[in-house]
């Protein structure tokens, strides 16, 4: 018995050291998905710019962020080989938030409150904007969102790097019911940015002469589309304007192709499968649907030339750039960029030089605008290839100023938020 | 229980609580802002793991979906402070959601006593609902289980797919203040952190009163053989019933004071996950100990904040590794190796909290 005890006695003093450990870990274990860009608090605090690198690495959308945080930290470890920002090197502070909203809230709170973090890059969903931005408004930090979203936002305390809807949905659509006909089918998971989308889609088709035919949502992992597809048969679509997140899209893009449409047929428009997806999802279902994007890796500028490079040789050749990824990669510089400019890190000064910059980002030439601090990006369609990579139909042009309100679209009326 | 001596086991058993009681209100001299908002939320996990400890531990009910009425409570109260943030108006994921009016359930939750009488209420009635067609009909173990986890896939759903009128994935956040208070003031959450430490206390009160009162042994009783205690003469469905009542009304308050010091609630927090990760805390503590519910929950949840600080990519294992040491070698949890200690010596007489030594 006394044995058997002291057996036990000695299991907790493991498990305990094992919590020390877990505590006393901060310093000496390099904790990022990439060996040497990580040395997270070698140096002490004051020889550096400390920021905080919030994405989901476990849980669901770890597949999807882990890729943005490597973006984040090439861009740092850049910045840093040049010299740093205001002479000083930017300490990455990397934490998981685990798929989990209330986990980002907590994260974000520790960032700024704890580690006192000069900026936060942070987020994939939503949902985890939605969780992080009360916790930025009420301690005053500064949050780079690098996804596209579904818009009506415009926080004091976040850049948007992504997307909003002015810069992706709306002119896709009106490219569609220009090129590819007026009948739409609206399918996606069943969460806020699908049903936001979709709303503001509706809206659109109505003023601008198209007909909703069908609109389905499927909760998030769903993987059984043959009951939608069939409808989507009999409904005969021009478009499916596709919505879908995550592992659905393998199950719908495959069972779509099983069911005898390619995209000959119907013409399918995804606004969340990039570069990475089609390699998750398999390039000969994927051949010949578009999507509607900022940048792809096969964007034509001479930035975007190097960038691919050297994040290939950094994280190998297999590895391919995407729209998350190289706003990601873009948030950084610009935060550095207005650092630099302010000549401090408060985050007001910072918010104030941040007022019309200007970088030249891979995607081409962006500007952040100082109202809404969303960034001006260039809208482009993109038709996958045979080789996992998209060839550009269209592009806006010029970079599209963002309006996350949707105030330069009388049909939105309805949508803007009533206060 | 009640007639128990002043045994010097008994005298130290108070003097810990006392401790304990103290360290707990006192904590906010010490703690920075942000560490007494992680334990304040981890205080809230503990009454949680005390509800279920006492369907668990006490009366052999597993209950894999206490998240839905840990998440009633949470919705009920975050329905308040999202009206109060907006001033009555529909708040903002109704807009984006194509609502303009306020839908006639929301209104009564601008008042304060509604939205906290109805964060224990719905819990409850769902509770005794669920308990009444499952218990009586003697439905019990593993397919009660089941049961409560297909509640959850409902509960989830249904609030993801409503978007319009429960925030869908993104869930209830952005408030601004609690009848007048800003909830951003260090004040306003060291009172709040108090309320949450007091409102433990009392239910760990409960709980013992409970499980110490005839009440509590006829639910032992039904743990270790129900049909024995039904043909005695008594129904278990009734004190089933009850109890599962009892628990889920603790997870709502539990919920409403997590929704304070989180500032978020959203159907991740309802989900299968998080209601196996609750009895995983009793599991840990030790299940059929009180004190060692509420103490696996914090030291768990602790772990898991400190872990994934510490190394961000790996802190899965490690957590994986702790549960797998505490459940292989230690199957009392926590407070089964303290209370083996601590009594190893009076091993024979009965024991503190019903903890059965293991035979030797």
């Amino acid at each position: 018995m006394k044995k058997r005890l002291f057996y036990q006695l000695g299991l907790l003093l493991v498990a305990f050291a094992l919590v020390l450990a877990g505590c006393g870990g901060n310093n000496n274990e390099p904790a990022s998905t990439n060996g040497e860009a990580s040395k997270v608090t070698d140096a002490p605090a004051e020889d550096g710019i400390k920021v905080g690198i919030l994405h989901s690495q476990s849980g669901t959308m770890a597949i999807s962020e882990v890729s943005v945080i490597d973006a984040e930290m090439m861009a740092i470890d850049e910045i840093n080989a040049a010299g740093g920002v205001l002479g000083k090197k930017i300490i990455p502070v990397l934490e998981d938030g685990a798929s989990d909203w209330p986990t980002f809230a907590e994260k974000a709170r520790k960032l700024i409150s704890e580690d006192k973090v000069a900026t936060v890059f942070g987020g994939w969903t939503s949902a985890s904007r939605k969780a992080m931005k009360p916790v930025f408004e009420e301690l005053n930090g500064l949050l780079w969102y690098p996804v596209q979203y579904e818009g009506l936002e415009a926080s004091p305390n976040i850049f948007y790097t992504g997307a909003t809807t002015n810069q992706q949905i709306v002119p896709s659509v009106t490219w569609l019911l220009e090129n590819r006909g007026k009948k739409f089918y609206l399918l996606g998971s069943d969460y806020v940015f699908p049903r936001t989308a979709n709303l503001i889609i509706k809206e659109q088709l109505k003023a601008e002469g198209g007909e909703l035919v069908g609109e389905e949502y499927t909760p998030l992992g769903h993987t059984d589309y043959a009951t939608i597809i069939s409808k989507i048969k009999e409904a005969k679509p021009d478009v499916v304007y596709n919505t879908l997140n995550g592992d659905s899209n393998v199950a719908f893009f495959k069972q779509l192709k099983d069911a005898g449409i390619t995209s000959k047929d119907i013409t399918t428009l995804s606004v969340s499968v990039a570069e990475e997806e089609i390699r998750g999802i398999g390039v000969d279902v994927l051949e010949g649907h578009l999507a509607a994007w900022n940048y792809y890796q096969t964007t034509d500028t001479p930035t975007n030339k190097t960038f691919v490079e050297n994040y290939k040789k950094k994280y190998g050749d297999e590895r391919v750039t995407a729209d998350p990824i190289e706003a990601g990669y873009t948030a950084v510089y610009l935060w550095a960029a207005a650092v630099e400019k302010a000549g401090s890190t408060d985050v007001a000064k910072v918010k104030e030089a941040a007022k019309d910059l200007e970088w030249d980002a891979p995607e081409g030439k962006v500007k952040i605008d100082g109202e809404t601090q969303h960034i001006y990006k260039t809208v482009r369609i993109g038709e996958v290839q045979s080789d996992g990579q998209f060839k550009e139909l269209w592009n806006s042009g010029e970079a599209v100023k963002p309006d996350p309100y949707l105030k330069g679209y009388d049909w939105a009326a309805s949508i803007q938020p009533t206060e | 229980m009640l007639q128990q001596k002043w045994t010097p086991q008994r005298i130290w058993l108070l003097v810990g609580y006392a401790a304990a009681a103290a360290a707990l209100f006192s904590a906010p001299m010490f703690a920075s802002d942000f560490r007494l908002n992680l334990l304040a939320k981890f205080l809230a996990f503990a009454i949680v793991a005390l509800g279920l400890d006492l369907i668990w531990g006490y009366t052999g009910i597993l209950s894999l979906g206490h998240g839905i009425f840990f998440g009633l409570g949470a919705y009920a109260m975050a329905m308040y402070l999202k009206l109060e943030a907006s001033g009555g108006m529909p708040p903002d994921f109704m807009g984006w959601s194509g609502l303009k009016e306020l839908p006639y359930f929301w209104k009564p939750f601008e008042n304060f006593g509604f939205a906290v009488a109805m964060g224990i209420l719905i819990p409850s009635v769902l509770a005794l609902v669920l308990g009444y067609v499952t218990f009586r009909n003697r439905i019990k173990g593993v397919y009660f289980t089941i049961l409560t986890q297909a509640l959850v896939i409902i509960t989830t759903t249904l609030l993801v797919g409503q978007q319009a009128f429960t925030g869908g994935t993104n869930g209830i956040t952005g408030y601004s203040t609690i009848l007048g208070a800003s909830l951003g003031s260090a004040d306003t959450k060291r009172v709040l952190y108090w309320i949450t430490a007091a409102v433990l206390i009392a239910v760990f009160i409960l709980c013992r009163y409970i499980v110490g009162s005839r009440f509590g042994k006829v639910l032992r009783a039904i743990r270790d053989g129900e049909n024995r205690v039904r043909f005695i003469g008594y129904n278990p469905a009734i004190y089933q019933m009850v109890i599962f009542t009892i628990s889920a009304a603790i997870a709502g308050i539990a919920g409403m004071l997590f929704v304070l010091h989180v500032g978020i609630i959203s159907p991740s927090m309802l989900g299968i996950v998080p209601s196996i990760e609750m009895v995983l805390w009793v599991a840990i503590g030790g299940r059929g100990t009180l004190i060692g519910a509420a103490l696996g929950a914090i030291a768990m949840n602790w772990a898991k904040s400190e872990f994934s600080t510490a190394y961000p990519e790996g802190w899965l294992f490690f957590m994986g590794g702790l549960f797998v040491i505490v459940v292989v070698f230690m199957p009392k949890g926590i407070a089964g190796l303290i209370g083996q200690i601590k009594f190893r010596k009076k091993r024979k007489e009965e024991d503190h909290e019903g903890i059965r030594n293991p035979a030797v």
